[in-house]
């Protein structure tokens, strides 16, 4: 591989890190939910990367597992916030505690 | 040469896509910045002679879960939000929070620890890596986990349907 592995591994540290501001500065579901998929997508590119530099299929068939079960995480959580939106028409997770009675 | 600019100009795509994503007001905008971030996402798998691996990223994440994501934001109707608003002490501690894990994981990589394998040539690791041989190792060393995977996503499709049906929750 001509252009160091630490390269690949710093954009995605550093598109793992702009999810997590995303999960920590955000008060919309679905804004932090689309940031949750940037932080796979940064570990899918981490595993990709090394598979390239070493050679090994089973990197690339993690990433497909880690791609499938990011879609039904997808299609579960946003049935989700469709339920919650129903119930309190709002989708701000700080107007939504169901556990505070 | 060729490769470093590639790398470089898809990095710095995906990088602004994801700011965009983080400080846009509206959700739809949100999602619009996320399609580029793994759009180049999808670009640099190609640049990494990861063909399959891009094109998979195309199909189901920029276009079945993308997708999915914005038809479910035009069917709330949301009002936009304040995207980051006023500065608080909360929001000083989140930030805080991210550079420290990002200083944390840049650490790490910096580390030269001497438990990874011997890189392999480029051309032996794409050939290694075809769809053919990512094929072969899911139908054969990996094919229970196959199984499980298409059982998950009917129960996941189930799921969905029962959770988004309106006497449910």
């Amino acid at each position: 591989m001509e252009l160091a592995l630490n390269w690949y591994l710093s954009l995605s540290a550093v598109l793992f890190v702009i999810g997590v501001l995303g999960v920590l500065l955000r008060r919309n579901a679905i804004v932090i939910f689309l940031s949750i998929e940037l932080m796979l997508n940064a570990a899918n590119l981490a595993l990709v990367a090394f598979s390239q530099t070493f050679g090994d299929v089973n990197g690339q068939v993690l990433v497909f597992f880690v791609m499938s079960v990011a879609a039904a995480e997808v299609a579960v959580g946003l049935a989700i916030i469709i339920a919650l939106f129903r119930n309190k028409e709002t989708v701000n997770v700080n107007e939504i505690n169901l556990f505070r009675g | 040469m060729l490769e470093t600019f590639l790398f470089f100009l898809f990095a710095i795509v995906a990088v602004v896509g994801a700011l965009g994503m983080l400080i846009a007001r509206n959700p739809v905008s949100s999602a619009l910045w996320m399609i580029m971030t793994l759009f180049s996402i999808a670009c640099l798998y190609i640049t990494l002679n990861a063909e399959f691996i891009g094109v998979i990223q195309v199909l189901v994440y920029a276009g079945a879960i993308m997708v999915l994501f914005l038809f479910v934001i035009m069917l709330l109707n949301l009002e936009s939000m304040p995207s980051l608003g006023d500065l608080d002490w909360r929001k000083v501690v989140a930030f805080a929070l991210g550079i420290a894990v990002l200083a944390q994981l840049l650490v790490v990589i910096s580390l030269k620890l001497d438990v990874m394998p011997e890189p392999v040539a480029i051309a032996e690791a794409a050939d290694a890596t075809s769809a053919t041989n990512i094929g072969i190792a899911l139908l054969t060393e990996h094919s229970f986990s196959l199984e499980i995977i298409g059982v998950l996503l009917l129960a996941a499709t189930v799921g969905a349907v029962m959770l988004a049906k309106k006497r449910f929750v």
